[in-house]
This record gives C-alpha cells, sequence and structure tokens, in this order.
C-alpha cells in the first residue's frame, strides 16, 4: 500500500515537473514562434521516454535508495562518529553526482560540443570530486558551528582566482556545474545529512545549520572544474614542449 | 541491438558508484543486511533503466526540441520575445518544483510561519526567470560569463551581511535547487543552439552558462525577501 503511494506521488511529481515545460513550450510554438518543429514525431517519442525515464528513476530511488540512504544519513549524523560522518558525506557526494541525470545531460552537451575534447566522464568526475569536498568540508562546518558565509565567501574567490587562469571555454560550463550538481538524488540525501546532524549536536538551529550543505555542493564543483581544466591546460603544454 | 546494451551498460557504470557505497556502509561500516534485499535490487534495476530511457529520450527529443526553437527565435530576430520565453521557461519550472516546495515548507515550519512557503516560491521562481533571461541577454551580446557572475556573486555578499542571519542558509541553498532535471537539458539546448544560430557566437563559449545565471539570482531575491519579510 505505502509502495503504490509512493508511485503515485512520483508520478504526481514528474507531472508537475513537465506540465510547466510542455505548456510554455508548446504556446511559444504554436502562438510566437509558428514554425514547424523538424522530426516532431521523434521528438515527441524522445519526450516521452525521457520524461518516463525519469518516473523509474525516481520510483527506483524511493524504493532502493532513498530508505536506506536515509536511514544511513540519520545514523552517521552523530558527533562522537564525526571522522565517519565525513567519510559518508565524502561517498555520497561523489557517488550521487556521479548518478545525476541533470548534470548527465550537461556533460554529455559538453562532449558533443566540444566534439571529443571534453569527455563526459572525466568532466563528472571532476564535479563529482567537487561535491565530495564540498560536502565533507560543510560536515565538518556543522561539527565546528563556523558561519557559512564565510566558506562560501572563500569558495567564490578561489573560483574567481581560477576563473582567469582557466581556458575560457571551460568558464561557462564550470559555473553551470555549480548548478546542476545538486538535484533529484542528491538534495534529499543531504538534507537528511544536515538536518539530522543539526538537530543531533547541541546548541546548532536546523534553519541555520542544517540548511547550507547543498550550498557547499553547488560552490565546490566550480572550483574543482577549473582547476581540472588549468591541470589539463599545463599536461598539454608540456607534452608540446617535449 | 549490440549499442541498446551497450547503453543500458553505460547506465549502469553511471550508478555502480552510488551502489558500491551503499554497499559498503551497509555491510562493512554499520555491520548489517539490507532490511528489504529484494526490494532494494528492483529500485536499483529500476533506477538504471530509468536513466537508459531518459538519456536516450534527450537526444531525440528535449536536445533537438531546444535548439530548432532557439534557431527559430534566432532567425525571428526579436530578442524581447526570446528573453520573455527563457523568463517564462524558469518562472513555471521553478515555481512547481517538488525540491523547491519541500524546502520551502520546511522552512516555514521551522520559523513558525514568519517565512511563508509561497512567497519564498515566487522569490526563487522570480530569481530563475530573471537570471535565465539575462543569461540569454548575456549570450545574444557575446559578453564574456564571468563578469556577470563576478558581479552577482558581489551582490550576493554585500546582501549577506544585511540580510537576517536565519535567511541566508536557506537562500544558498535555494540557489542549488532551483534547477529540475526537466528544466536543465532544455534549458541547455536553448542556450547552445542560439550561440550556434548566431553567427560570431561559439556554442562552448558563449552556449553554456544558463545554468549558472539560474542558481545565482535566487540567492540574491530569497535574502531581498528576507531583508523585507524579517
Amino acid at each position: 500500500m505505502k509502495l503504490l503511494y509512493t508511485i503515485g506521488m512520483d508520478f504526481l511529481v514528474v507531472v508537475r515537473d513537465v506540465a510547466p515545460v510542455l505548456m510554455v513550450v508548446l504556446f511559444f510554438q504554436f502562438v510566437v514562434l509558428r514554425q514547424r518543429l523538424p522530426n516532431t514525431k521523434l521528438i515527441i517519442i524522445g519526450f516521452i521516454s525521457t520524461v518516463v525515464g525519469l518516473y523509474l528513476f525516481l520510483i527506483g530511488l524511493d524504493m532502493g535508495i532513498f530508505p536506506i540512504g536515509e536511514a544511513m544519513a540519520e545514523k552517521f549524523s552523530h558527533p562522537d562518529k564525526w571522522l565517519w560522518t565525513i567519510i559518508f558525506a565524502f561517498c555520497i557526494g561523489y557517488s550521487t553526482t556521479m548518478a545525476e541525470p541533470a548534470l548527465l545531460a550537461v556533460a554529455q552537451k559538453a562532449e558533443e560540443i566540444s566534439s571529443g575534447a571534453l569527455p563526459s566522464f572525466y568532466l563528472r568526475n571532476a564535479v563529482a570530486v567537487g561535491v565530495a569536498i564540498g560536502l565533507s568540508l560543510g560536515v565538518y562546518r556543522i561539527f565546528s558551528g563556523d558561519p557559512l558565509w564565510i566558506y562560501i565567501l572563500a569558495g567564490y574567490v578561489v573560483t574567481i582566482i581560477l576563473t582567469f587562469m582557466a581556458p575560457r571555454e571551460i568558464v561557462p560550463i564550470a559555473y553551470d556545474s555549480g548548478g546542476v550538481t545538486t538535484s533529484t538524488i542528491t538534495v534529499p540525501l543531504v538534507a537528511a545529512l544536515g538536518i539530522g546532524l543539526a538537530s543531533n549536536i547541541p546548541g546548532r538551529n536546523p534553519l541555520i545549520d542544517g540548511f547550507g550543505l547543498i550550498a557547499f555542493a553547488s560552490v565546490f564543483p566550480m572550483v574543482s572544474v577549473l582547476s581540472y581544466a588549468i591541470a589539463i591546460k599545463h599536461i598539454n603544454r608540456r607534452r608540446e614542449v617535449k | 541491438m549490440k549499442n541498446l546494451f551497450y547503453l543500458l551498460y553505460k547506465s549502469f557504470l553511471d550508478v555502480a558508484p552510488l551502489i558500491c557505497v551503499i554497499f559498503f556502509f551497509q555491510l562493512v561500516v554499520i555491520g548489517e543486511p539490507f532490511p528489504e534485499t529484494l526490494k532494494l535490487i528492483a529500485g536499483l534495476a529500476l533506477v538504471i533503466f530509468g536513466l537508459f530511457l531518459f538519456m536516450r529520450g534527450l537526444e531525440m527529443g528535449f536536445f533537438p526540441l531546444g535548439e530548432s526553437m532557439a534557431y527559430s527565435f534566432a532567425s525571428k530576430g526579436n530578442i524581447w520575445w526570446l528573453m520573455f520565453f527563457a523568463a517564462a521557461i524558469g518562472y513555471a519550472t521553478t515555481i512547481a518544483e517538488p525540491a523547491l516546495i519541500a524546502i520551502a515548507n520546511k522552512a516555514e515550519v521551522i520559523t513558525g510561519g514568519r517565512l511563508a512557503s509561497f512567497s519564498i516560491r515566487n522569490a526563487v521562481a522570480v530569481g530563475v526567470a530573471a537570471g535565465i533571461a539575462v543569461g540569454t541577454l548575456r549570450i545574444v551580446l557575446g559578453h564574456p560569463i564571468h563578469y556577470y557572475i563576478i558581479s552577482g556573486y558581489v551582490i550576493v555578499m554585500i546582501i549577506t551581511i544585511f540580510a537576517p542571519g536565519e535567511i541566508i542558509g536557506l537562500a544558498y541553498d535555494l540557489g542549488g535547487v532551483t534547477t529540475s532535471t526537466v528544466t536543465v537539458p532544455l534549458v541547455t539546448a536553448l542556450g547552445v543552439g542560439l550561440a550556434g544560430s548566431i553567427s560570431g557566437r561559439n556554442p562552448m563559449v558563449d552556449g553554456f552558462g544558463l545554468i549558472a545565471f539560474a542558481s545565482l539570482t535566487p540567492m540574491i531575491t530569497v535574502m531581498g525577501y528576507g531583508l523585507i519579510v524579517l
């Protein structure tokens, strides 16, 4: 019964996600642009495939991964196991980001546009390492109780410095990767971890300390992707010299 | 047929790290067997198959759709319609975004109603709409992205100084959750298609970056909302 309820709720979630996009697209397509789409049939099939895929993906998460992941997040949100908590945050950050559909979409597009110069797998790894480091730092911050904005400000400053060192083709993708990392899989698990931690540590306010983990996961991928591009640039240059 | 299996295998690889982490922590660190093994395996199978369908569909549906719409807007040459379209996509997809609704409801409960869930959602949606609209304008003008984003950060930092402490973590988080899995591919294809159909623009340098705008501006609007209400 509970399973049926989740399956129904997931369906509503997908409809709520897709309906507005569909309405805006149809309005502009038929009222403003009034141009026929090429391959309409293929586009419709693709659209349906994406939506059904997302729906199955959500059901799978709700059945298999979220119950266990959230139970784990609760278990690891105790101050006396702080080292395991940080390791757990690192692993969860990396592994959920590697499977994040929105990041897959952007990475796929980037690989296509760069004609293979920026392989999707490498970009996703760079982003995932950034999320992992960001979340570990974020968990550390909840333990230490430092103000959030200092970390975020530091992340921004490093991002800005790296921006001027990195090849300019990578900059927009690096900035984008900050925003796409945290959606379907990462947010529920990370929110459970953050709010669990903030409620288990005395003197922490769930509103001030529990939120803010996702912000770490959005800032640090920018740093890691830019660093990755700078490293590749130097390696290539060294190779050319030789 | 072989290609199909390869793509399924690729989706499996995408989920493999997550499977490893869950198994390692459950079996080795916690040292307990899984409570419902069958449900776990069925769930994982659905995740992998769902991801496979999602990615197949993008190549056929969302990517060509976004690109051909971008091309139509560019050939029409009306930048106002384009920005209006971008803003409409941003607002419409954000206001109903499940992750945002969840967090906004939680924030309303925690603050005892001083922050209204619906107002938070509107503040975020307006932020996303404005962000994507400015982002498309940048693509058309061909300006370097970092000037925009750095100015955005500076504004975020200045507002952070004045904003009430309670709203800061919330505002920073909401920047991250706004862009849904359905919006990202469409918006990305729109940006890349737009940069590809305007002469002198490079899809790599100019096409990406719309998501970055969409995650930055909500922080400003949410903290602005907090300044007014709290």
